[in-house]
């Protein structure tokens, strides 16, 4: 809170009306829309809109694509999240180990974050093509005939890949961040108290960065959930059958393509719930992260 | 330059907390005047309020010949030099100094020769295009005091400016503000908490506690006929001795008053004393030493030369005079 | 670290080097694929190293792009990236630091209304809304218009939050001086606050930089007429079009030249852009 503050009424309101302008038709007015939509069917021919309650919602919960949809997303979001973070947390602590070319590796390792995750996919899709990729050919000389075209788990396979990629460097910096604020007399008290570094990481690192590895394990689920609709799009686009139809995915498909607006929009509003969830968990661990 | 009126001023927080009460003040043009007091007594508040930064809920502020409860502080012809100096980072020593005057509209050239001249005065000229942070604490309190000066106000309000800086620095500096102050004879308003600071710059004091004035007068009225045993208490280092007027009942004079105050120096060691102090500590000051001890069960410090000898017990006496006698409840003066 | 291990530090460059490898391996690939003709990979396997026609394969798609997709030249499509890129990064940064201002330095009835507002759109990324967004612009008339483009991704809670962060930082007593100085709000947002704010302003710029321009599902869906593709969204459209056998040279030479600005970006201004990440998660 400021002490020192400017009595305009008017000005307040100018500075703001951009903002708020935006984020009512942009933001709340589509999201009301998604509300009002969910609990709404239409028929066949789009003429007649009908209340029906929750019914779009029991639909979802009986519906085989969606329950498999769900379960591809908490697949897919703990692989992408669980990769990413033992990469990046592995280079993290080789790097803490160095001392001068610490900021060379940095900028070897930061730039994927610039990269769109819908060029990371279609990287991804080149090596892991089954015609003239580079990975099939060294998969089959090891006797493994990859096809994410037609198999479900080299599809997964590929776009986690490809997702965790893109997430690295974010990782990365933030674990690197996280080490470097953990005091150094805390490992050299350990290390003269006979703890190995092995021994060190597990016993004073690990959990000394686990406020660090919390922080990332919610961005990360939320990277996954919300922002790797490129990368399925550039990839597999959400198949073969279904197997990678995470649930940001089938709002798109089943709103546009499938043109069935009922049932997209209670997708929507279930998603909606399942941000501000992850969101007030984030914002738990922020007020948290101010208490110490 | 101007006179500064306080009629009736008072301050009460949204919330219904009052921190300031009632105070009046005739500030005469050209007079240093130190708002002192402990933390929290409202001593800045009140600044703040003459300086248009804190709301004024009752009573009447007049600089001049104008009341300037509504007007906006850069309106009130006043300069402000803060505790934490608040240069503007970014910009050069320089730009510090012409910002309120561009602001105002100055011309340029009357900008150029006002800056030179307070950079003349307080030299900092070779700073000129320095920014704030290659500056120690010295120069940056010299720039924050000359951003006041180009602007040739009314008056100049400081609050606690010398407390950023180390014990040494602080006093150079504070003979060099009342030398300046002399020089312009620009109506000032200092707030200190350190009462030391307060003696050696007032022409006048103001002494407040708990959002009230306690006493109004020059250093020494308010050293040697403090109004109340707050203020007695508070001005004079060593503190005055403040003791239950039971604790020493055989000094003549005292049997109406609730609290008897004695400042150390006064007291003198003879034999013939009829106080009679058990002495319990010895502070060595080098050209005194302050001695600390137990008379009738309340503590008491005595000052004196540190070539005298100290025994377990000293025997001291007191001239009527230096008596200075308190009502109990209130606090009150009464002889 | 504590004890001089060589064989621990030589494990660490190994792990970061083999790190490396991996991160750059698809880059590589790509790059490699960007310099050879359509013919080069009917055998079979992908060429490990450059080819003869890096100039040839840029330069035409630069200027003629894939016609047989039915996009646009590339140049186009990074022009349009760049504008898009830029009216977002922008836009969000003059909305944010506005709106920052109004809630930090006034005090009006509904403030703490506004401020929620604000905050609730970092709940409603546009993935989720995305059909009724849609049918708002389609509404307004904004389908392939690059107001289309980047106004509606413009609204951030994140760099609002920043700002107000940054203005919290800033002593009151500055505020203070520059009233007695005589600068009102908007003179004092403009001679003070901007200036102290400019790194953070620079570091946000740079990751909003590359969040518009890696924009994919939007621009996607808004843009039915070519001039208006973005390359991000573009390239998927050359993958998916030539005749079911996608032109892997060129589509790897549209992905290079897709990740080159927003990775020129990173690297160029690094320390500002780590500073920038790290500080927006505060």
């Amino acid at each position: 809170m400021k002490r020192t503050i400017f009595s305009n009424q008017l000005l307040p309101w100018l500075l703001l009306a951009p903002q708020l302008a935006i984020t009512f038709i942009f933001f709340l007015w589509p999201a009301a829309q998604a509300i009002r939509h969910s609990v709404l069917r239409q028929d066949a021919f789009g003429i007649n809109t009908n209340f029906v309650g929750l019914a779009n919602f029991r639909a979802l919960m009986n519906s085989a694509q969606y329950l498999n949809s769900l379960q591809v997303t908490v697949v897919f979001a703990i692989s992408v999240t669980l990769l990413s973070m033992g990469f990046s947390l592995l280079l993290a602590v080789a790097v803490d180990r160095m001392i001068r070319s610490t900021s060379v590796y940095t900028t070897l390792l930061v730039w994927p974050y610039a990269v769109a995750p819908a060029v990371a996919g279609i990287l991804w899709w080149f090596i892991f093509n089954p015609t003239i990729g580079v990975m099939p050919y060294v998969l089959d000389v090891v006797g493994y005939n990859w096809n994410h075209m037609t198999s479900k788990t080299d599809a997964m396979i590929l776009v986690v890949i490809a997702s965790a990629w893109k997430q690295i460097s974010y990782n990365f910096l933030f674990f690197v961040a996280g080490l470097q604020s953990i005091p150094a007399s805390l490992r050299e008290a350990a290390a003269i108290d006979g703890a190995g570094p092995v021994r060190r990481f597990f016993d004073i690192t690990f959990p000394l960065l686990s406020p660090t590895t919390f922080f990332l394990m919610v961005v990360n689920i939320v990277y996954a959930m919300f922002d790797t609709f490129a990368v399925i799009d550039a990839t597999t686009e959400g198949g073969p059958a279904q197997a990678t139809n995470i649930l940001v995915y089938k709002v798109y498909f089943d709103g546009f393509v499938g043109q069935n607006m009922g049932s997209s929009a209670a997708q929507s509003v279930i998603l909606m719930l399942i941000v501000i969830a992850l969101t007030a968990i984030q914002f738990r661990y922020v007020e948290k992260k101010v208490a110490y | 330059m101007a006179s500064i009126t306080l009629s009736n001023v008072g301050k009460v927080y949204a919330g219904g907390t009052r921190a300031i009460g009632d105070v009046n003040l005739e500030i005469a043009d050209g007079e240093f005047i130190v708002l002192v007091g402990p933390s929290g007594c409202g001593k800045s508040t009140l600044l703040r309020m003459i300086a248009g930064l804190e709301s004024i809920t009752d009573g009447e502020v007049r600089i001049g010949d104008r009341v300037v409860n509504q007007v906006e502080p850069a309106d009130r012809d006043i300069a402000m030099v803060f505790q934490n100096y608040a240069l503007y980072p970014h910009m050069s020593v320089r730009q510090n100094l012409a910002y309120g005057l561009k602001n105002r509209r100055t011309p340029k050239a009357e900008i150029e020769r006002r800056v030179a001249e307070a950079a003349e005065i307080l030299q900092i000229g070779p700073y000129l295009d320095r920014k704030p942070r290659a500056l120690s604490g010295g120069q940056r309190q010299r720039v924050a005091m000359g951003r006041a000066i180009v602007r040739e106000p009314a008056a100049f309000l400081f609050d606690e400016p010398l407390s950023n800086l180390d014990a040494k620095l602080r006093v150079a500096m504070r003979l060099e503000i009342k030398q300046l102050q002399q020089r312009l004879g620009t109506t000032s308003i200092y707030v200190t908490h350190d009462q030391l600071e307060a003696m050696t710059l007032a022409d006048r004091l103001v002494v407040l506690s708990a959002g009230r004035v306690e006493q109004i007068g020059t250093p020494l009225e308010v050293y040697r006929r403090p109004a109340t045993a707050f203020v007695a208490g508070f001005i004079g280092s060593p503190a005055m001795n403040l003791i239950p007027a039971r604790a020493v009942g055989h000094l003549p004079g005292t049997a109406h008053a609730g609290l008897v105050g004695i400042r150390p120096e006064d007291l003198t060691i003879t034999p013939e004393g009829n106080i009679e102090m058990q002495v319990q500590a010895i502070e060595e000051l080098g050209a005194q030493r302050l001695v600390h001890g137990l008379t009738g069960g309340e503590t008491l410090t005595v000052t004196m030369p540190s070539d005298m000898p100290v025994s377990d017990m000293l025997r001291l006496s007191v001239r009527r005079e230096a008596l200075h006698l308190f009502e109990a409840e209130s606090g009150r003066r009464i002889g | 670290m504590i004890e001089n291990r060589p064989f621990l530090n030589l494990l660490a460059h190994l792990t970061l080097m083999l790190g490396v490898a991996i991160v750059a391996l698809p880059v590589w690939l790509a790059f490699v694929a960007s310099t050879h003709g359509p013919t080069d990979f009917m055998s079979g396997t992908v060429p490990m190293w450059p080819g003869p026609r890096l100039v040839e394969n840029y330069s035409r798609l630069l200027e003629t792009g894939v016609s047989t997709s039915g996009t646009p030249p590339v140049g186009t499509m990074m022009v349009n990236s760049l504008i898009m890129a830029l009216s977002i990064a922008i836009g969000k940064i003059v909305i944010s630091i506005t709106s920052a201002f109004a809630i930090v330095y006034f005090r009006f009835p509904f403030r703490n209304l506004a401020f929620w507002c604000i905050f609730i759109t970092m709940m409603l990324p546009v993935e989720v809304r995305i059909v009724p967004t849609f049918q708002v612009v389609a509404d307004l008339g904004m389908l392939n218009s690059y107001a289309g483009l980047s106004i509606p991704l413009i609204a951030s809670a994140t760099a609002t939050f920043l700002f107000r962060q940054v203005f919290l930082t800033i002593p009151d007593e500055l505020t203070e001086a520059a009233r007695i100085d005589g600068a009102g709000p908007l003179k004092f947002f403009r001679d003070i606050l901007l200036p102290l704010s400019r790194t953070n302003i620079a570091a946000l710029f740079v990751i909003l930089f590359i969040y518009g321009w890696n924009q994919y599902l939007w621009p996607l869906l808004i843009t039915t007429s070519a001039d208006y593709y973005t390359i991000v969204a573009g390239i998927k459209r050359m993958a998916d079009a030539v005749d079911g056998v996608p032109q892997w040279h060129l589509v790897m030479a549209t992905a290079m030249l897709a990740m080159l600005p927003p990775v020129a970006v990173v690297i160029g201004m690094q320390r500002l852009f780590v500073k920038g990440l790290v500080e927006t998660e505060k």
